[in-house]
């Protein structure tokens, strides 16, 4: 391996200080002159039309400077498919439609406005059930779709439908078949910063919207879009990030709390933030999309996977965000965790009257994989076979295509199952422990870019200036993965500088180059290609005018040296060969001759060059920049939903040990091993993190989380009802950094912030099967239903 | 309404105010004081992100009623760095050992572990997660934090 001198190595977060003595600006410690503060007035039904709205009272309350209804504003849809207003006026279909909203000098009095809102609803019955609201002669959610044409039924007009090979044929090569039906349900992304914006409008309308977006050039996409239907078309847009206190999925579209917090800035003519409670952050923000799936897979004798045949149906809430396209994000580990030739698949997403879905860490992966992982061990059961064994024997291989044409350049899959095995004794724990089990899930995820728009880019400007400080400005963000330091790393050690050099502005779109967003954990991998071409540019430009400038600055060294000390011995140096730039190359801020790199009389601090080579004179000063935009060479998927979307693939392996105790039906996890093909980790500390962080949340969404909607409403709004782990929670997790290197990746790296989450509840649920024998189909996997299942047992046994 | 006046100690300063009394100490730092680094992550004393010491212990600012606040001394995250800006060490272990994501839960993390610190300067790894218990963090799982707190204890 080639020797680093910042790369794999666990640099500090300095770039952050800010965060831990609280300087740290976030969106709610963000304070404009003059602003207000926006509430909004949430349905008091899941169903009902709107009769009539009075605000004349709120209007009337000292300090309330805007009382906004959808009368006031244009009736104009926004959403992924345009399947909504901002401001509700005729039907409201679910808990959380907008249907009013307040400007007022404090919150306080905002909040107090919309208390004095009058609203008259005539209730209308609810849909909450996917599968009825599939029925034919079902009562339509939306009677329109966006162009006004007349709808006929709940189903999303989306072609969520991938097959490759022939299903039928492996039905009858399979030796083996299982068929089963799992379901996942609503969690929240639970930012520990809650959602916010501030939006201010200059005096000829043009907009600076700060807010928390990981996608900010979407966001300005979204907003243009809105512009030009309210009358704002041309209007400029600037849209800036703060710092973000989380992300998680919640910050990929742009949510109605925005599109309202403009209108209100514009009503006011002043700044105006909306900052969500904790309770809106449950009630009022969409969650992680819920899939019920039926799978069925088969294996011929010798454990080959022979098909896999999966349908979903996901319950859309009431209106359209990302959740809804979590299918095609699915198709990944459905078509393409493990080797298999046949498959199908298929998803449905139905609209009903409860809340509405967006994305969350692992996009659809998580519910996939439960599906998928807690399938293959059922198989492997049928077939004979230890479930590892059998993951070994199907597992994925470099130089693979599969069936959804993703190009296979490297994977560690076997080296994290057999990490998992080892870590956890798996041959002598495995089928031979009472109450205990051990179990294990694999994943596949994008992790080199994920083409999902026709661009898939980045665009990273780098400048050095004269006393060697390096400003990095990219149209990326960070929502706390560390960002800073990786990307700090990456371009040290490409330019030979030092990380403490760079510093970073992001997250502006009237500064930054285009960037696809933060998301489908790519920014390591596609801003770090950005990166190190930018960098090998500048470091290019340094060493030209080392070139030039070296000798001379060697040569007055010397000199003056020897006038200074009698005694000095004037080396014997070819400066010739300094004059050429292939001859040089640049280590921690040294610019160094390459044929002699530990002679210090060949070496020039980088500061000296650019002293001397920027400010030059008449005509030939120069500066020393680079800009660049890495779109890496992938495919868009086709109309089959077939195509290399992403570079590379991460692959890992989630191992758990847990115990159950059969009086309560508590599950307590005894070891989790997370092991995880990162390629090469840029930052093992950083890299950790991010598998430590999902695997906790992992573990959430296996055993404790889970938002309580009943006809509707969330019924559990809060950190005491939604069951988050806390540090009491403990959990001995351990990562194992498979790292064999990816030749696209940035110094061989991969993306890994989403994949460490992925995995985890399937392992779960496999070792408590393995401990107790009972499979729960269904998340979270609470001591109730672990109980229900060791009746059901017992009373089947029992018969 | 009328305003209540307190006077207290904030980070060694002796500070005074007058504030509605239906104010918590939470948006007393925050809105009289300027100091934003105590975070309102629920309202309702759930999640820690408000945490700061008051008279040696932890207390939740956001349910803190404000005039029971005068006389005290209060600690906040601004306070933990020294006159010189020297860095507590809970905070240097913190970004060293990546304690830190997204931040929002930090400063009140870090309170909860230096009153943790102050009372017991070798704690277990049973006692840092009891200490920050009442502190919800998304992002790290906690692993990262309780190195951070141990590593702080240990060189400290």
């Amino acid at each position: 391996m080639a020797e680093y001198q910042y790369i794999g190595k666990s640099i500090p977060r300095t770039h952050e200080t800010d965060k831990v003595t609280g300087r740290a600006i976030y969106i709610d410690d963000l304070k404009l002159p003059g602003m207000l503060y926006g509430k909004i007035l949430y349905s008091s039904y899941a169903h009902a039309r709107i009769k009539r709205i009075d605000t004349t009272r709120a209007k009337k309350l000292p300090g309330v400077r805007a009382v906004l209804t959808g009368f006031d504003i244009p009736d104009v849809r926004v959403g992924f498919i345009k399947d909504q207003t901002v401001l509700k006026r005729d039907v409201v279909r679910q808990f959380r439609d907008e249907v009013a909203a307040v400007a007022a000098t404090s919150p306080e009095i905002a909040r107090e406005a919309l208390d004095l809102i009058e609203v008259e609803y005539e209730e209308l019955p609810g849909l909450f059930d996917p599968f009825e609201a599939m029925q034919e002669g079902a009562p339509l959610v939306h009677e329109l779709d966006a162009r006004g044409r007349p709808l006929r039924t709940n189903i999303l007009p989306l072609p969520w439908k991938f097959s490759a090979g022939d299903i039928e044929e492996g039905r009858r090569q399979s030796a083996y078949t299982v068929k089963d039906r799992v379901a996942t349900t609503w969690v929240n992304q639970c930012c520990m910063g809650t959602s916010g914006c501030v939006a201010d409008f200059d005096a000829n309308n043009n907009l600076i919207l700060y807010n928390q977006t990981n996608v900010i050039f979407g966001a300005k996409q979204r907003i243009t879009d809105y512009f030009s239907k309210i009358g704002l078309k041309g209007k400029k847009i600037r849209v800036k990030n703060v710092v973000v206190g989380g992300s998680f999925g919640t910050k990929l579209d742009t949510d109605i709390y925005e599109f309202i917090c403009l209108q209100l800035a514009l009503k006011t003519k002043k700044p105006v933030k909306i900052l969500f409670t904790r309770e809106e952050e449950f009630k009022a923000l969409p969650p992680r999309q819920p899939a019920i799936f039926n799978i069925e897979q088969g294996c011929d004798k010798e454990g080959r996977l022979t098909f896999r045949h999966a349908e979903a149906v996901l319950d859309n809430g009431a209106y359209t965000s990302w959740g809804v396209t979590t299918p095609s994000v699915m198709m990944t580990p459905m078509s393409s965790l493990y080797r298999v030739p046949n498959v199908f698949f298929k998803a449905v997403c139905v609209y009903t009257n409860n809340i509405y879905c967006q994305a969350m860490r692992g996009y659809g992966t998580p519910q996939a994989t439960f599906a998928v992982e807690t399938s293959m061990d059922r198989l492997a059961e049928e077939a004979g076979f230890d479930p590892a064994e059998f993951r070994m024997i199907n597992r994925n291989k470099a130089g693979d295509i599969t069936p959804m044409k993703l190009k296979i350049t490297s994977c560690g899959l076997q080296e994290c199952i057999e990490a998992v095995k080892e870590k956890l004794q798996w041959d002598e724990k495995k089928g031979q422990q009472k109450d205990r089990g051990v179990g294990m899930a694999s994943l596949i995820h994008v992790a080199g870019g994920a083409r999902v728009y026709k661009s898939d880019g980045h665009g990273i400007r780098i400048k050095v200036d004269e006393d060697g400080s390096v400003d990095v400005i990219s149209g990326g963000t960070d929502q706390g993965q560390g960002s800073f330091t990786v990307l700090a790393q990456i371009i040290a050690e490409s330019m030979g500088f030092t990380p403490d050099d760079v510093s970073f502005t992001i997250g502006d779109t009237s500064l930054g180059l285009w960037d696809a967003g933060t998301h489908a954990s790519r920014h390591t991998f596609v801003a770090g290609n950005a990166c190190i071409l930018a960098a090998e540019k500048v470091r290019r430009q340094i060493l030209e005018m080392s070139a030039e400038l070296m000798p001379r600055i060697i040569q007055f060294g010397l000199k003056r040296r020897s006038r200074k000390d009698k005694d000095f011995q004037t080396p014997d140096l070819d400066l010739s060969l300094l004059s050429d730039p292939e001859n040089l190359d640049i280590k921690k801020r040294m610019v160094y001759l390459k044929s002699d790199p530990d002679n210090p009389h060949y070496q020039v601090d980088v500061t000296q060059v650019l002293r001397q080579g920027l400010h030059v004179g008449t005509g030939e000063s120069k500066t020393v920049m680079a800009e660049v935009f890495y779109d890496p060479p992938t495919q868009m998927l086709d109309r089959e939903f077939k195509g290399n979307y992403s570079m590379t693939y991460a692959f890992g392996t989630t191992g758990a040990e847990v115990e159950v105790d059969r009086g309560t039906g508590q599950v307590k996890i005894l070891k989790l091993v997370a092991a995880h093909d990162v390629g090469q980790s840029i930052n093992p500390t950083l890299i950790k993190g991010q598998i430590y962080g999902a695997a906790y949340t992992g573990v959430g969404y296996a055993l404790t989380e889970e938002i309580k909607v009943q006809k509707g409403k969330v019924m559990n709004p809060n950190f005491r009802d939604y069951q988050i782990l806390t540090a009491r929670d403990r959990i001995p997790v351990e990562a194992v950094l498979v790292e064999k290197g990816d030749e696209d990746g940035p110094y061989g790296a991969k993306g890994i912030g989403e994949p460490g989450l992925v995995p985890t509840a399937p392992a779960i649920a496999n070792a408590i099967y393995d401990a107790i024998g009972v499979r729960i189909n269904e998340l979270p996997i609470t001591p109730e239903r672990v109980l229900d299942a060791i009746k059901a047992k017992e009373g089947d046994e029992a018969c | 309404m009328k305003k209540v006046s307190i006077s207290f100690t904030l980070n060694g300063d002796t500070v005074s105010a007058e504030v509605p009394p239906t104010w918590t100490l939470l948006k007393t730092l925050r809105e009289a004081f300027e100091l934003t680094g105590a975070k309102e992550g629920c309202g309702v004393g759930e999640c820690g992100a408000c945490t700061v010491i008051v008279d040696g212990q932890t207390v939740n600012a956001c349910i803190y009623p404000v005039p029971e606040i005068d006389g005290r001394h209060v600690t906040t995250i601004e306070g933990l760095a020294d006159k010189e800006g020297n860095l507590d060490p809970l905070q240097t272990a913190f970004l060293e050992n990546n304690g830190v994501q997204c931040g929002f839960c930090t400063s009140g993390m870090i309170m909860s572990a230096r009153s943790l610190l102050d009372d017991n300067s070798s704690p277990n790894e049973d006692e840092i997660r009891t200490a920050i218990s009442g502190n919800i963090c998304r992002c790290t799982g906690y692993v990262q934090i309780v190195e951070s707190i141990d590593i702080a204890a240990k060189k400290a």
